[in-house]
């Protein structure tokens, strides 16, 4: 059920506009995810070749998504996870807790999850008085500054390096400032060994899971995620129900395609292939391996034969580093866990589109997006069919919210569009008396808008109509 | 890769709506290029608009009652050549996926089949050879989303610029980044709107050029109104008014 | 409270319609390189990644570990006692040289190691095999060669088989017939670990090891 929460994507695109270090950042961080994906995939047709397999893996398994979370939770099962299902954040956040409380933990290193951040994991427990120390660099940084990530893949890409030697040096005791990045690194490491060290419950997300053998799948460059899931005596991995891939053999082109998306890497430093908690005579491990699975909308969506193509997401995050809206505004001003072009869908079916359908108008529709993603997720058009449902008089329950956009002068603007464009006389007039204002139109509505940054276009005196007529180019 | 028909006889034109009404010399110059090359050119004079505008601000009913209007214009088996990438990107794309659940599906189909962007038919139909009689110039060259993503004409329509001897052609820094239009997005998101425009504007200033030339008057409309509203003095022309120009010295 | 979610959700994920076809996946070429060039391939990855890569004889390959090792001045190596690499090492190790660290079995559980293990120089471990196409090794751990070897000292070193070099994960896959057999964990390394979450400037050596020196044994 969503809350308002207060979300003015007005003023938030308006103050990520207006800050000039952000924009900075983002303009050379994007730039630069850009170019390294390019060299990965720097044949084309092979690129389409494969992400026509990412896009057959993807759908495969959601077209059998009941089946193979089922065979999913009995392999893992038999290897000796235990598998929980919730269908709600609350649920989730709860049965986290439940482990934790029975384990009388209190200290957990998480490693980077999209997932606990829908749960507002952190929060949770902080109130509950558990330490939760985020161990991902990126995470790690905006826990220090209080802040949520602003991309998928590098949360902390808005943060420049003398804004991370300034937190650095502020929230971590005995800590000098540098701006060297050796230097941030080796300090991130020192604090983060210790708690590796002390930590009681590890907590990870997963990148894939492996229904055919009950194998989670983890990709990560740093060794947190291992430190996590390897370390503490408990390891747990949350999850979004999509994430199933059906058989073992889908795993190399999924993971091709989810490196070099992400990251512009043929493969990352560590793929973490985890199949049961530590078995007799192994001598490390966790002793106890969880696995929560989390609904939180998604199998609504799987009910709608095109919103569910969302649910083919890898979460690479490349969309949004090729978003030209994305690239000016930053992750923050969509106010939510999942910004870009990915969020933009995602969220008005998570959040409802009274909440989040604003969303879905932050796109030029340029299609930049899809055609990168690696799994050929139709973005744009999913995008416009937001749009549809927010304007619709005829709801059929696909997102809720629907119509929520509807008011009588863009109804009726349209509808004149519509007659005025199917009615040649009507269109001739209109054209007519267009011509004759020329760039002169009062600037009201739209053209005040247009006018604000560039000068109104002229309508020409005579149009393409009457000038085929007055040159005699043939009408049939 | 798409495949062409043979040169025709006959070809059917669809102005689009804003060449219509802001930019009919561009229109009139893309039609003068087809008859130059010994086509008979037909303009049905009930034509309107594609609908994109409306398929894409959230009210597809209203846009198919315009498309359904122009299917019915061009029934005969001619080529329906139009001079922009994003029109004949929601004609050959989209129409089939507008009338999918329609009994005007079939035609829809058929329809979308014979759209043509005017550079690729140019290139690749009428395998068109052009003589430049003009003076030396710089000119940059503006990439739309739709020609470039959903027609695929972009090398199509810079071939034909490089045909033109005295023309230098300088790319833009940011060739495939989006200009900001968008079609409603610039009035319902003006102000990101407003930040792609302007540096799409100074990637152009940057390169030295005197022109930017485009294909799609949207784009221009909206990059000319920004580069005169900042007082840049470069100027926009779309490609088929440039190249008639070019070709008559 | 599991189990109701549980019921629910199936039961909702059920009531979706399918699509009409579900496509099955097409495989993509695989390469066929000879031994030659999948080593060579292999270090190419590595070392692009910061990686380094000896090829070497197979029965040579300790004495060239301590040559590698003597100007790294390290204090403790790390290693699995009851494998076939952990037994030849220590048969092969000088008792007390002072230029060489020293021998530290992993014995213990890692309750009772853990101390220890945190302040350790280098872990030695074997590998299932390499992967050419991307410079990474395969490692399953066993309980005689634990996981924490090739993460928590600052140093790995490991022994690659040139004959168990795949072209391909893919093929890898195949080849070792995972399915029916998977480990407690698998793991693909393909270098020091690494970061560029500050500024995308790439920072190495973060949390897992920062040196991967990996020998390629060959007959």
């Amino acid at each position: 059920m969503a809350e308002t929460t207060g979300f003015d994507f007005a003023k938030n695109i308006r103050q990520a506009l207006g800050d000039q270090q952000l924009r900075k950042n983002f303009k050379f961080a994007m730039g630069s995810m850009i170019q390294k994906r390019r060299l990965v995939f720097a044949d084309e047709e092979e690129f389409e070749q494969l992400r026509a397999i990412g896009q057959a893996i993807r759908t495969r398994a959601l077209a059998k998504l009941p089946e193979l979370l089922a065979q999913l939770e009995a392999r893992c099962t038999a290897n000796g996870i235990q598998v929980h299902w919730a269908e709600t954040t609350e649920e989730a956040n709860a049965t986290v807790l439940e482990i934790m409380q029975r384990h009388g933990a209190t200290r957990m290193v998480k490693g980077k999850s999209m997932v606990s951040e829908e749960m507002h994991l952190n929060h949770f427990l902080e109130a509950r008085g558990i330490a939760v120390t985020e161990t991902d660099l990126g995470e790690f940084i905006i826990q220090l500054a209080g802040e949520t990530p602003s991309h998928i893949i590098v949360p902390a890409i808005h943060k420049n390096k003398e804004q991370i030697a300034r937190l650095f040096h502020e929230k971590i005791p005995d800590t000098p400032y540098t701006e060297k990045v050796e230097e941030l690194n080796a300090i991130a490491r020192r604090t983060l060994r210790q708690r590796f060290f002390d930590g009681q419950v590890g907590l990870s997300g997963v990148n894939m899971a492996v229904a055919e053998t009950g194998t989670l799948c983890l990709v990560e460059n740093e060794g947190n995620g291992r430190m996590c899931t390897t370390v503490p005596p408990v390891h747990i991995a949350v999850m979004g129900l999509e994430k199933v891939v059906e058989k073992l053999s889908d795993v190399p082109p999924l993971l091709r395609l989810l490196t070099g998306s992400a990251t512009g890497q043929l493969i990352t430093t560590y793929f973490n292939m985890i199949t049961s908690p530590r078995r007799p005579g192994e001598k490390d491990g966790p002793l106890e391996v969880h696995l929560v699975i989390l609904d939180n909308g998604r199998s609504r969506i799987l009910t709608d034969p095109q919103f569910r193509q969302t649910l083919q997401c890898i979460r690479c995050g490349t969309c949004l580093n090729h978003c030209p809206v994305y690239t000016r505004i930053g992750g923050h001003a969509f106010g939510h866990v999942y910004p870009g072009p990915i969020g933009e869908i995602l969220t008005p079916q998570m959040e409802g589109l009274q909440e989040a359908g604003v969303l879905a108008t932050a796109s030029s529709l340029c299609n930049a997006c899809e055609a990168v993603c690696p799994v050929k997720i139709p973005i744009p058009g999913l995008i416009r069919e937001l749009r549809n449902a927010s304007y619709t008089a005829t709801p059929t329950g696909r997102v809720p919210g629907e119509g929520f956009k509807r008011n009588l002068p863009e109804t009726l603007a349209w509808k004149a569009w519509e007659k005025v464009n199917r009615t040649p006389a009507l269109n001739a007039v209109v054209t007519r008396l267009a011509g004759l204002l020329g760039d002169k139109a009062p600037r009201l509505g739209p053209l005040k808008i247009w006018s604000r940054y560039r000068t109104p276009p002229r309508v020409a005196r005579r149009s393409l109509h009457a000038m085929t007529r007055a040159q005699g180019v043939d009408n049939e | 890769m798409r495949s062409y028909p043979p040169k025709p006889e006959t070809v059917y034109f669809f102005g689009t709506c804003l060449v219509d009404m802001v930019y009919p010399d561009a229109g009139m110059a893309a039609i003068r290029l087809l008859q130059r090359e010994g086509l008979r050119v037909v303009y049905p004079r009930a034509q309107s608009c594609c609908g994109q505008p409306a398929y894409n601000s959230g009210f597809p009913d209203e846009a198919r009652a315009v498309a359904r209007k122009q299917l019915r214009l061009f029934p005969k088996d001619y080529p329906i050549v139009v001079p922009s990438g994003s029109c004949a990107g929601m004609m050959h794309r989209h129409y089939p996926a507008l009338f999918a659940e329609d009994s005007d599906r079939a035609l829809s189909e058929e329809f979308a089949g014979r759209v043509f962007e005017l550079t690729e038919f140019l290139v690749h139909v009428l395998q068109i050879r052009l003589e430049d009689r003009g003076a030396p110039v710089t000119v940059t060259w503006h990439s739309s989303c739709h020609a470039l993503r959903e027609m695929g004409v972009i090398r199509d329509s810079k071939s034909l610029i490089r045909q033109l001897k005295n023309v230098t052609l300088l790319e833009l820094e940011n060739e495939h980044e989006c200009c900001g239009f968008g079609g409603t997005f610039a009035v319902k998101q003006p102000e990101i709107s407003a930040a792609m425009v302007a540096d799409k504007a100074a990637d152009i200033r940057q390169t030295g050029a005197t022109t930017v030339l485009g294909g799609d008057c949207g784009c221009l409309m909206n990059i000319t109104g920004a580069l005169q509203h900042q007082r840049v003095p470069v100027t926009g022309q779309h490609i088929a008014q440039f190249i008639w120009e070019r070709i008559h010295g | 409270m599991s189990d109701t979610a549980r019921e629910n959700i199936l039961r909702k994920l059920a009531a979706a319609q399918r699509p009409a076809q579900i496509p099955e996946t097409g495989a993509l070429p695989i390469a066929a390189l000879c031994q030659a060039e999948k080593i060579e391939q292999l270090k190419h990855f590595m070392e692009a990644v910061r990686g380094e890569v000896h090829v070497v004889k197979k029965d040579g390959w300790i004495a060239r570990l301590q040559d590698l090792l003597r100007p790294r001045a390290l204090k403790t190596l790390l290693y699995g006692p009851a494998t076939p690499l952990g037994k030849a090492l220590a048969a092969g190790w000088p008792p007390e040289d002072p230029g060489l660290p020293r021998l530290v079995p992993y014995a213990a559980s890692l309750e009772d190691f853990k101390s220890d293990l945190f302040q350790l120089d280098a872990g030695i471990t074997g590998t299932l095999g390499a992967i050419a196409e991307n410079g990474a090794l395969i490692l399953w751990p066993t309980p005689e060669e634990p996981r924490l070897i090739s993460l928590v000292p600052p140093i790995h070193i490991a022994l690659v088989d040139a004959r168990n070099i795949y072209c391909n994960f893919a093929d890898a896959l195949t080849a070792g017939a995972w399915k029916a057999n998977m480990p407690t964990n698998a793991l693909l390394i393909s270098g020091p670990s690494k970061t560029a979450d500050i500024e995308l400037t790439l920072a190495f050596g973060v949390h897992g090891p920062r040196e991967v020196l990996v020998l390629v044994l060959e007959a």
